[in-house]
């Protein structure tokens, strides 16, 4: 069956999506906040795997309500993180390399 | 089939209202979905687990950025060439299939030839399914399992499209078939998607 919709211009979702990737491995050697390094990283991931999805996998030219089933999994994801969050708290979280908080002062 | 169905063929549709090419589509469609709520849980146990630990390594300063974001610009050409072999086999240009077909297989043993290696190196160095020697042994259990069944995947795609270029090259595919390159086309580009995620996720933040 011949296609209905205009092909995108792949190559242009091509540079955007190399684009996007120098970016990404760029942020993480920046002097920002761990805390905004994530959200940018989070960002342009969830960016490049619209891209892909909308003009690769051709989303963007399907019903609609394809459109909802397929982002399910993501609204499931973000559920089963916020399920899994009341037996994190109170649990110290520091990564390796990063800063250890200052020790409290002994009492002599 | 039923009798009834027999008499009265209007009962059951013979198009999905969602995907009117196929049900294959459809069908694909639904696997992806099932599949990436695996990735999404797996991707989820990895923050709670790295979240949860107190000596967790950095993974940028641990795991080689330089090879797996060249694994990522891979991973995306094979996209492209994906799209382009579909766009070939839709004009009924089978030349093109032919070609973008095999670049696309290329690009995707090469991915697998890489983990291969990346594997082999972080092994050297210790890093095991029970061992880490940056800190959390868990570490290890996470990487190995998340990029291990992202590679399974793949190795899958990787025969997947095999089988379609020997087809091709046994002039068994025709423009009649632009479906099913569609459909195969959908499970190589959610092979990227889910790398995309892994890249960021275990790599990067």
């Amino acid at each position: 069956m011949p296609q209905t919709h205009k092909q995108p211009n792949y190559i242009a979702i091509f540079w955007w999506l190399l684009g996007l990737t120098i970016i990404e491995v760029g942020v993480i050697f920046t002097p920002l906040a761990r805390v905004l390094i994530a959200i940018l990283l989070v960002g342009l991931a969830l960016s490049k795997a619209s891209l892909v999805a909308m003009y690769f996998m051709h989303l963007k030219f399907e019903i609609r309500t394809l459109g909802l089933i397929a982002v399910t999994p993501l609204l499931l994801c973000v559920l089963l993180v916020f399920a899994l969050l009341p037996d994190l708290s109170g649990t110290p979280h520091q990564t390796v390399g990063e800063a250890a908080p200052p020790a409290a002062p002994t009492s002599r | 089939m039923s009798q009834v169905a027999v008499l009265h063929p209007q009962i059951e549709p013979a198009e999905s209202p969602l995907t009117p090419e196929s049900w294959g589509k459809l069908g694909m469609w639904i696997f992806l979905v099932g599949d990436a709520m695996s990735f999404g849980a797996l991707l989820a146990a990895y923050g709670a687990l790295r979240y949860g630990s107190a000596d967790w390594p950095h993974p940028s300063s641990v795991l080689g950025i330089g090879l797996t974001a060249f694994m990522t610009f891979l991973l995306i050409c094979s996209s492209v060439t994906m799209v382009l072999a579909l766009a070939g086999i839709q004009r009924g240009d089978m030349a093109t299939l032919r070609k973008f077909l095999a670049l696309t297989i290329l690009g995707g043993v090469s991915f697998l030839g890489m983990q291969a290696y990346e594997w082999t190196h972080l092994i050297r160095e210790g890093l095991a399914l029970s061992g880490n020697p940056w800190g959390a042994s868990l570490f290890g259990t996470t990487f190995f399992i998340i990029t291990g069944f992202h590679g399974a995947h793949v190795t899958g795609g990787v025969v997947y499209l095999s089988c379609y270029l020997l087809r091709s090259l046994g002039a068994r595919l025709n423009q009649g078939h632009a479906n099913q390159i569609e459909i195969a086309a959908l499970y190589w580009h959610f092979v990227d998607l889910v790398w995309i995620l892994v890249f960021t996720f275990v790599y990067l933040l």
